[in-house]
């Protein structure tokens, strides 16, 4: 399976979203810079944290209208695997891929620690590896993770399961403790932890390659006959 | 040449923390009236183009890149400018 990193003027958690898919998860990856108008050879694309555009006027707002981001969305219409970490997952808000929009966490500081999340779904192609209801730890880095959508976004979201992760300590006031959603159609994630963080027992915890090895088992079983 | 003034708000269902904040600290000031403070943003563009023009470029602008619809508002004012 072969992955696409986005790169925006702004992205740092690139590089450790390339090391996570090359030496944890053991497939193929590109870095893939902002204005790249073709995205048809990758199987997967990966949308990094950061500060894209130094968050001028809002976090993701300039990066939504780059040119890789028509060929991010052609790859969402065609079903293929988007995920979007933290600023990835602002960009995904703003350009409309996922729905709702970003607030500034409740308290106005910028928080960075390991956070415990519960799996609320696990029929997800990124979560398929968890059980339902899982607690996992897996590290978040943000000032404005606090997710917000209109009531009846809300009841959308929860009719069709598309809550995908939830903080148990809500620490950034986000609606429903939300912490990671995915599309209607389940092939695009954006949550605010950093899964390519916590790869590694060595780096405090291994809870988000299973997010990876969800995505690669589900291409595989779609992909590979005899697999 | 116009002046276009864009105002950037968040919508009034939303909490503005960071404005509930200056509220908190323009009482502790002793300014005990204040009742509500929104914090939002200001913009200046200036725009080449006819009047009706103008006006049908700011809206999309804002709607586009300028405001997040989700949870912010927006208004402004175009002022035509004389060259100098």
């Amino acid at each position: 399976m072969k992955f696409a990193v986005i790169v925006f003027p702004g992205s740092n958690c690139d590089v450790d979203m390339f090391h996570a898919v090359q030496d944890e998860l053991g497939e193929e990856v590109e870095y893939v810079w902002h204005d790249a108008d073709d995205l048809s050879e990758f199987d997967g694309i990966l949308l990094p944290g950061g500060f894209s555009y130094g968050d001028y006027l809002r976090s993701g707002a300039i990066a939504h209208l780059s040119k890789v981001m028509s060929e991010v969305k052609k790859a969402a219409q065609a079903g293929k695997p988007v995920l979007g970490v933290c600023n990835g997952f602002q960009i995904l808000l703003e350009s409309g891929l996922l729905p709702g929009a970003m607030l500034r966490n409740k308290d106005l500081k910028f928080v960075c620690k390991p956070a415990q999340l519960k799996v609320e779904n696990n029929e997800t192609m990124f979560s398929s590896l968890y059980s339902k209801g899982e607690k996992v730890t897996i590290p978040v880095a943000h000032g404005e993770g606090n997710y917000y959508c209109d009531e009846a976004t809300l009841q959308q979201l929860q009719a069709n399961q598309q809550i995908v992760f939830t903080y148990t300590d809500n620490f950034n006031g986000s609606l429903e403790s939300i912490a990671g959603i995915v599309n209607e159609q389940g092939n695009v994630l954006g949550m605010m932890p950093h899964p390519e963080r916590a790869v590694d027992e060595l780096l405090g915890s291994a809870d988000g390659l299973k997010l990876f090895q969800s995505i690669v088992k589900q291409w595989r079983e779609s992909h590979v006959v005899n697999a | 040449m116009y002046k276009v003034k864009v105002f950037v708000t968040l919508r009034e269902s939303v909490l503005d923390p960071q404005g509930k904040a200056v509220q908190q600290s323009l009482t502790n000031l002793g300014y005990e009236g204040v009742q509500d403070v929104r914090i939002g943003k200001y913009m200046e563009l200036t725009i080449d183009g006819s009047n009706q023009e103008v006006e049908k470029t700011v809206q999309e602008m804002c709607e586009k890149l300028l405001s997040n619809p989700v949870v912010e508002d927006y208004r402004y004012e175009i002022e035509e400018s004389v060259q100098q």
